[in-house]
């Protein structure tokens, strides 16, 4: 076949796959939420245009603020190194740990961001834009192309928040050995704290209940329910789900909540409310800071 | 066989972005040369870009900017948060030491600039004729110096010192501001001199020349006017804004001096509002739309009294009331966009024929009304390439004497370029600008009182560090 033929086949060959969309973009990824479909062409332009910086053109996390050679971060505020996509591992899930996220569980981490990290919240830009977004992160992990993601976890409805149940969390607390990473008092000072590291090993604090309202994947008790029951995978926070019962589980997020003594909540007011644990709310608010969160990460 | 009309192609592809360029160029000179053209305001830079805040949050400009200056609704939000990204991380003391929130922005540039009928006085006869002017020549833009950034969690600045492109200073804005009020964004102060809440914002224009680096609906005044307010000027007062967590939706309402953003108290003791308001929503794949109003409440001095023997201005009086409103629209259909605007002008007869509030108006006089109207589209071809067109009108509607000609002072206003980045990062930004800009402006020649004409081109290589 002479150069000439081959020439030309190539272009009929190119010029019929770009006639036929279907054959092009049908191995495209796609995201699904509720009534979204984001689409990894669109969501690519969107990678280029927000996430590379910290993400790297690979998607790797090695961005420009991540130099390569000794993982040392040339911006003080990316402690955390950004998510490596390639590897699909996820802390934010709604599926139980090792298991990938579903594309809401991605979707959700977008917009809500990563408190006490340099990943912002995304709800400024669109849904569709979003979703978009899902859809390109998906494209970097070939996990994604061969397994699905796990069943979310079932969250029975939260009980009513009782004294007795904040107790019952306190013991957990203690018998699960929370407080070995945590601190006694919550505030990520535990014995272990220091020598924790991430599965990019790189060193990494436990969350300080004192300081801020916002979790890492969350704001909500339903929120904080799913990261001890799900795990924090790539951290050594693990899941729980197979230690302690659902209804344990709620009594471990009453307590929590009343750790977070600069932050009002109905857990916090209720043991406030008691000779026990106004004292130690008391004791604990000594501890605070005037300035507001996060000086003493 | 196959190797060498590659080779060939390849060659020619290379000619390709330095032919558009000498093409562009070329194109500009002859329009320029055809229709030569007026005496509006230069504008200095004072264009807004921080790359210190892309260093701190190791960002890309692209993250804030849909091609900067410009802003998109990420970057918006950022500033209506009072520069704050909301992730516990913005307090300075989560900054190195060494940190220094400030960047500098500079365009040395090539321009040539025509105005086909201007008062020429021949030096040797001393006499005035009416004539073209053209001048080119390599030259540099005024210079932004942009401090920003958190004082504390929730509180923030902005301090810019700016000089013209003779290195005169002043500051174009400086201002604090209070962020999240009682725990709310709707709630947020700020307080000294700043930018009006203009979401189509003159300081992050994306066209710098002579002609087109300003809006000419925010500074039009009628032929004979004495009022100097331009709702792109940065003004000095207080303005009580909020917003949704998303920005779609946002509010402002600001108290202002009446003086133009002066400082020293000279241009009067009077007060201004400003009120916006604007509202987004999602197209689907189309992206954000956004649709919002304004209205500018305002009062000038007719004259001023004189101090220091009469060389100095003490206080600006007889202070006489304008307004401007109007609504705009942000159009996006994914890469293509379109920026729309309508304005709505009155002006006191004061104001408008240049009489002091003691005085006698002209027999006939009226406050002089105009309406305005603006379409930019830009094409954003990625982070690193956009095209930008605009065009502008403005028509008097009620002259503020009857004697003046129904259309004198309108103006039509076309601008067209492109900017390239050559490249994108969290550092420093570069931009190699290229731009056409005319504008004509009806019955304003001095001498003939026929129309002129004035075109800019713009070359110029817009840094900021």
């Amino acid at each position: 076949m002479s150069a000439h033929k081959i020439a030309k086949s190539l272009f009929l060959t190119a010029a019929a796959l770009l006639t036929i969309p279907g054959l092009v973009t049908g191995q495209q990824m796609e995201s699904h939420m509720g009534k979204l479909t984001g689409h990894a062409d669109s969501g690519k332009q969107l990678y280029f245009r927000f996430c590379w910086g910290c993400h790297g053109f690979r998607g790797d996390g090695s961005g420009e603020n991540w130099l390569a050679t000794g993982n040392y971060p040339t911006q003080p505020y990316l402690n955390i190194q950004p998510r490596n996509f390639d590897a699909a591992v996820f802390k934010c899930r709604s599926t139980p740990t090792g298991t990938l996220p579903t594309d809401e569980d991605l979707y959700n981490s977008v917009g809500r961001g990563f408190v006490m990290t340099n990943m912002p919240s995304w709800i400024s830009i669109t849904n569709q834009q979003r979703a978009d977004l899902v859809a390109f992160i998906k494209s970097f992990s070939p996990r994604f192309k061969s397994e699905k993601p796990g069943d979310p976890i079932k969250v029975p409805a939260e009980p009513k928040v009782t004294v007795e149940s904040i107790k019952h969390g306190q013991e957990l607390f203690q018998k699960l050995e929370c407080w070995k990473c945590h601190g006694p008092e919550g505030r990520g000072d535990g014995p272990s704290a220091s020598t924790l590291t991430d599965s990019n090993d790189q060193p990494i604090r436990p969350y300080n209940f004192a300081v801020g309202s916002r979790f890492k994947c969350g704001a909500t008790n339903h929120d904080l329910y799913k990261i001890f029951m799900t795990g924090l995978d790539g951290t050594p926070m693990p899941s729980f789900a197979d230690v302690i019962k659902p209804e344990d589980g709620w009594d471990l997020v009453h307590f929590l909540r009343t750790l977070q003594v600069t932050n009002k909540s109905p857990e916090l007011a209720l043991w406030e409310s008691t000779k026990e644990g106004a004292e130690q709310i008391a004791s604990r608010k000594i501890h605070g800071t005037a300035t507001g969160s996060g000086i003493n990460q | 066989m196959l190797k060498l009309p590659l080779r060939l192609v390849k060659q020619r592809l290379s000619w390709l972005p330095s032919s558009l360029v000498f093409g562009f160029l070329l194109l500009a000179l002859v329009l320029g040369d055809t229709r030569p053209a007026v005496a509006i305001p230069s504008p200095s830079l004072h264009v807004r870009a921080i790359p210190a805040f892309a260093r701190k949050y190791g960002m890309p400009c692209s993250a804030c900017h849909e091609a900067w200056p410009k802003l998109n609704n990420f970057g918006q939000t950022f500033k209506d948060n009072g520069y704050q990204m909301m992730n516990d991380r913005d307090a300075p003391i989560f900054q190195q030491a060494a940190y220094w929130p400030v960047a500098f922005r500079i365009t040395p540039n090539w321009h040539r600039e025509s105005v086909n009928r201007t008062d020429i006085t021949n030096p040797a006869t001393t006499l005035t004729t009416e004539g073209q002017l053209t001048t080119h020549g390599f030259d540099l833009s005024g210079m932004d110096i942009l401090a920003a950034g958190t004082l504390a969690k929730n509180i923030s600045f902005l301090l810019v010192p700016s000089a013209d492109n003779t290195g005169a200073f002043h500051f174009e804005s400086a201002n604090v501001r209070f962020d999240n009020l009682l725990r709310s964004s709707w709630l947020n102060v700020k307080v000294g001199k700043f930018e009006l809440d203009n979401i189509i914002s003159e300081k992050r224009i994306l066209t710098l020349s002579n002609n087109g680096g300003l809006y000419q609906i925010y500074h039009f005044v009628p032929i004979g006017d004495i009022n100097g307010f331009g709702l792109g000027d940065n003004q000095l007062g207080a303005e009580l804004s909020g917003h949704s967590k998303n920005d779609y939706t946002r509010y402002s309402v600001a108290l202002l001096s009446s003086n133009d953003g002066n400082v020293g108290l000279s241009n009067g003791h009077g007060y201004d509002t400003y009120l916006t308001f604007s509202q987004a929503f999602e197209a689907g794949s189309l992206g954000l739309q956004r649709v919002g109003a304004f209205a500018y409440v305002g009062r000038a001095p007719t004259y001023a009294s004189l101090t220091a023997g009469g060389s100095a201005t003490a206080d600006g009086l007889g202070q006489k009331s304008f307004y401007r409103a109007g609504f705009y629209g942000l159009w996006y259909i994914k890469k293509l966009d379109f920026m729309t605007m309508y304005t709505h002008a009155a002006e006191s007869a004061f104001l408008g024929t240049g009489t002091a509030a003691f005085a006698d108006l002209p027999a006939g006089a009226r406050g002089p009304i105009w309406n305005g109207g603006m379409i930019e589209t830009h094409y954003t071809f990625n982070p690193q390439f956009v095209l930008i067109n605009r065009y502008e009108l403005i028509r008097m509607s009620r002259q503020a004497l009857a004697t003046n000609s129904g259309n004198l002072g309108d103006i039509d206003s076309l601008t067209f370029g492109y900017r390239y980045y050559p490249f994108m990062s969290s550092r420093a930004g570069f931009a190699f600008h290229n731009e056409y800009s005319i504008v004509r402006q009806r019955g304003v020649a001095p001498i003939s009182a026929t129309d002129v004409t004035s075109s800019s081109v713009f070359l110029g290589f817009d840094f900021i560090f």
